[in-house]
């Protein structure tokens, strides 16, 4: 999966219009930003990546470009 | 390793109580419009049944209790065992499956206890009743859980006030001897015990007057240390992993996979997080029922209120196969592979 379909399916789950949101988004940015957003994205990417996020992973993160850097270092 | 297989031991009868005080979330105000929505869309929490106040689990539980007696047409003295499971007991002591005990009637040579376990409450119940009418001999058990959930979280926290519910569930099972076995797997990982916790009140933190101070942790997270706090996160990330994880260990003991299973009953915590394990799992959505989006989180009452509100039909009138799982604060998880062949199952109660 490709950063730009991790970032589709957030759009979607997060009920955003497409492009709203882009690689450099400081995902803490997002409108109303909560516990919610941190369980979606920990969710998404379980299913699509079969990785499992932490809390620290998340804390790590500012742009959703690092979460898939995260990811990625954590699927190999 | 906790995994076993009990004998001879038939689920007769299931029933449910809740509040009749409903609540909506869409009228929570402690969160914007949009909120509410991603929180509902998220969770699946629609509405709550919560209980006014002085109305105990044991209330509710007794009802349900009440209810399945007269239907089955048992003579309370014919009860040799009752057990409940709550983390919402009438008081600090005596236990309250004592209290229970007078009020149904039972006789005074009956065996009762209390369990303190929530989420897995109800598995974990089901587990020991069946293996102790096994080993004992007894007849005929009476196994009541549930919480009153809303009295210890604040209205003041987004992160608990709008997922939880109350409700007790009562289940009678009887050692008939029947030729067929039910299995359960038992987990605990008290590592996370923080991860849901009332952090006051025990004998660790004896209750004191800053116990009841309420103090705001982050923006809608506010609460007291009688309150119910609750890490969302560790707790999500430790029930997608976990429970796919034990699902998979427990249907390579037992044999039985999705297909063997009419229904995979979940203890509702939320939508999203068990939907993520029913994918994983490899359940079909058709077998996984909810009653999450009418009643919230209700605790150790979660399994057998879906069943009652999703499945009463099927449950008195056919045999069906079913996979539970309860799981959360502790941590404690456990699962079950039960049947159940045209059980009593009354309409769901509402005090």
């Amino acid at each position: 999966m490709e950063i730009k379909d991790l970032i589709e399916k957030l759009e979607t789950e997060f009920a955003l219009p497409a492009e709203t949101l882009k690689a450099e988004t400081d995902f803490r940015e997002i409108p109303e930003w909560g516990s919610m957003h941190a369980l979606i994205i920990i969710a998404v990417v379980d299913t699509e990546f079969g990785v499992s996020l932490n809390g620290e992973d998340l804390r790590k993160a500012s742009t959703l470009n690092d979460l898939y850097t995260i990811v990625k270092s954590k699927q190999n | 390793m906790a995994y076993f297989a009990v004998r001879g031991i038939e689920l007769r009868a299931l029933s449910a109580a809740v509040p009749a005080n409903e609540e909506r979330n869409e009228h929570y105000t402690r969160l914007s419009h949009s909120e509410l929505k991603l929180l509902m869309k998220t969770t699946g929490v629609e509405k709550r049944r919560v209980a006014p106040k002085g109305m105990a689990t044991s209330d509710l539980c007794f009802e349900a209790a009440q209810k399945i007696l007269k239907e089955l047409e048992w003579h309370p003295s014919e009860v040799d065992l009752l057990i409940f499971i709550s983390q919402s007991r009438d008081y600090y002591l005596p236990s309250t499956s004592a209290i229970l005990q007078d009020r149904l009637g039972l006789s005074v040579s009956s065996m009762t206890f209390d369990i303190g376990l929530g989420c897995s409450g109800f598995v974990y119940g089901l587990s020991i009743a069946a293996s102790l009418l096994q080993s004992t001999g007894f007849k005929k058990a009476l196994v009541l859980s549930g919480d009153v959930s809303s009295a210890t979280c604040s209205y003041n926290d987004k992160s608990t006030y709008p997922l939880f519910g109350d409700g007790g569930v009562a289940c009678a099972l009887e050692n008939t001897g029947k030729d067929h076995s039910w299995h359960f797997d038992t987990y605990t990982d008290g590592s996370g015990h923080e991860s849901i916790i009332i952090p006051d009140g025990g004998i660790r933190n004896l209750l004191s007057e800053a116990s009841f101070e309420n103090k705001i942790y982050s923006e809608g997270i506010e609460r007291s240390r009688l309150n119910l706090a609750l890490n969302g996160i560790d707790i999500f990330n430790f029930s997608i992993s976990k429970i796919p994880q034990s699902i998979a260990h427990f249907e390579q003991l037992t044999g039985k996979n999705s297909r063997q299973h009419d229904y995979f009953i979940m203890h509702q915590a939320n939508m999203l997080m068990n939907e993520t394990i029913r994918k994983k799992t490899g359940f079909d959505a058709s077998q996984v029922p909810y009653s999450i989006r009418d009643f919230g989180n209700t605790s150790s009452a979660s399994i057998g209120l879906t069943m009652v509100t999703q499945l009463a039909d099927q449950l008195r009138s056919k045999k069906l196969n079913l996979l539970l799982s309860g799981f959360g604060v502790g941590l404690s998880w456990a699962n079950a592979s039960i049947t159940a062949d045209s059980i009593v199952c009354p309409d769901l109660i509402e005090l």
